[in-house]
């Protein structure tokens, strides 16, 4: 192995300039990756935040009586993944909302009867995306006593179709990039392999196998890959570094969230994907070269 | 005769034949090589003596025939296991076929590297056969940097370091000045006594009157023409 790794570095100081503009590719494609995924890390931990993790209220209609409570609360458990539910009676809900309103609270005792209803508020055990709450809201809402089910479907849904919309359009970008980044990744050591047949051409001869001939440019492809990708990322952790420090903090108390670097768990997926990336390229060049 | 039925055949050609689009190179060719036999192959330019090399040293594959070599048969052996064999032979070629880029330390050692030896063998073993070359002083110069008759030595290097069992030389001196020739001719001789098979395919018939008794295949238009046993000097008269 470390033959291969010794030949793959001479090969690469070799062909400088050419090992040079492949890194430079496969960073620049795995910093627009990133970046997309920076944002969806961070605009899924903003929904998440905005949704409360899992919230929902059941507004329920006026047949309702304390007596059907338990019934209700054994109905909603049995629907799915439900950690708390919590009873707020109409009362409870008009004091909340004076309390809310404070000084604007006058025009409230105008009021001849309490006109909002009883109300549950539910969290979810475990909160994996918006879609998951509202399937079991729509459930919820299918009990008869229940009047509506509140669970930040206007303007969240509205915004999350945009989010989806964009998701797309971030994937289809990422994999129009990772193509590109192929591409040029399968170019280069197909030249690569061109400017060294004589050498392959006398490896062959003098009884060299297919795998030692070929281990030296997996091994450039796998280093290109690799180095490409952590270029790519500390591009990106610059940026971010220089942009945030300014920004975090006022963005954050407006959008109710702090806005971080991506997780471990996703920079090791990057890393491990442009070395794939690497690999792959030159899997595909050698594969039709050596048909 | 009866010396001759005790030896080994290691290679056996049966009706060889190599066709170039419609043009016929080699025809018909049938010939037995003892083990530890010296061949010349001889004939004018054309003739077909580098095709018949070429094809023994599995760079071309013949189009028609048999060719068995140490039991072996060519057209049934598997691409795994070619470069098995392959490590069997060294090979010199005319234009030494030395890769430019790298050392000659490296050029030689490259047959080891690829038979999968340790370093500290493919070090002793490469200043070794460069010494008895006389190129230990070079190990660290480019190919391009060096003579004809250098280029030739190293490559003379490169095909006996693994012990091959066959040298393969094709027009090994015919771009040297008669010193060079003569050097790279006494060492494959070496070899050739040390028992390896030596094939040396020539058109220069005065490298035949400086060897050792051997056989002259005579080639000429694709075909042999003529087998017949070198003669030395005072033979010949």
């Amino acid at each position: 192995m470390a033959h291969f790794v010794k030949k793959a570095l001479a090969d690469i100081r070799s062909n400088r300039f050419l090992n040079l503009i492949t890194m430079i590719t496969i960073s620049l494609s795995i910093l627009v990756v990133s970046v997309f995924l920076l944002f969806f890390e961070n605009a899924s931990r903003a929904i998440e935040s905005w949704n409360q993790g899992g919230r929902a209220m059941i507004y329920l209609n006026k047949e309702f009586s304390l007596e059907m409570l338990p019934e209700l609360k054994v109905k909603i458990n049995a629907l799915g993944d439900i950690d708390k539910i919590v009873y707020i009676s109409k009362a409870q809900a008009l004091d909340k909302l004076k309390k809310n309103m404070s000084s604007q609270s006058a025009f409230l005792k105008t009021l001849k009867e309490n006109p909002l209803p009883d109300a549950l508020e539910i969290r979810m055990k475990s909160y994996h995306s918006f879609e998951e709450v509202q399937k079991v809201a729509q459930s919820i809402k299918a009990i008869e006593i229940v009047e509506d089910v509140e669970y930040g479907q206007g303007w969240l849904g509205r915004f999350l179709q945009i989010f989806n919309l964009f998701k797309i359009t971030g994937y289809a970008m990422c994999i129009l990039f990772f193509l590109i980044a192929l591409f040029i990744t399968a170019n280069t050591v197909r030249l690569a392999f061109y400017s060294r047949k004589l050498e392959i051409e006398i490896m062959r001869l003098v009884g060299a196998s297919e795998t030692f001939i070929k281990a030296p440019f997996y091994v450039e492809g796998l280093l290109q890959g690799f180095l490409g990708g952590f270029i790519g990322l500390t591009i990106l952790l610059i940026a971010y570094l220089a942009i945030s420090s300014g920004m975090t903090q006022s963005l954050a108390s407006y959008l109710y969230f702090d806005i971080r670097f991506l997780s471990v768990k996703t920079i090791g997926l990057i890393i491990a994907g442009s070395t794939f990336l690497g690999w792959f390229g030159c899997y595909l060049s050698l594969k039709q070269i050596l048909k | 005769m009866n010396d001759k039925r005790n030896k080994k055949l290691i290679i056996r050609l049966f009706n060889v034949s190599k066709r170039f689009g419609g043009k016929l190179a080699l025809k018909d060719i049938t010939l037995d090589v003892e083990q530890g036999e010296l061949i010349f192959i001889s004939g004018p330019s054309g003739a077909g003596k580098s095709t018949l090399l070429k094809i023994l040293y599995l760079a071309q594959k013949a189009s028609e025939g048999q060719i068995l070599i140490d039991g072996m048969n060519l057209a049934r052996i598997s691409s795994s296991k070619l470069p098995c064999l392959r490590r069997r032979f060294g090979m010199i070629f005319q234009d030494f076929k030395l890769i430019p880029n790298r050392t000659v330390y490296e050029n030689v050692a490259l047959v080891l590297e690829a038979a999968g030896k340790k370093p500290s063998f493919i070090r002793k073993k490469v200043m070794q056969v460069l010494r008895i070359t006389g190129m230990e002083k070079k190990i660290n110069a480019l190919p391009p940097t060096l003579s004809g008759g250098e280029q030739q030595r190293i490559a003379v290097a490169r095909a006996v370091v693994g012990d091959p069992s066959i040298i393969f030389a094709d027009e090994p001196t015919g771009s040297l000045d008669s010193k060079s020739a003569q050097a790279i001719l006494d060492f494959l001789m070496e070899y050739h006594k040390k028992g390896a098979t030596v094939l040396i395919v020539s058109h220069n018939l005065h490298l035949l009157e400086r060897t050792v008794r051997g056989r002259n295949i005579e080639i000429s238009e694709g075909t042999i023409k003529r087998i017949a046993p070198v003669l030395q000097g005072k033979e010949r008269k």
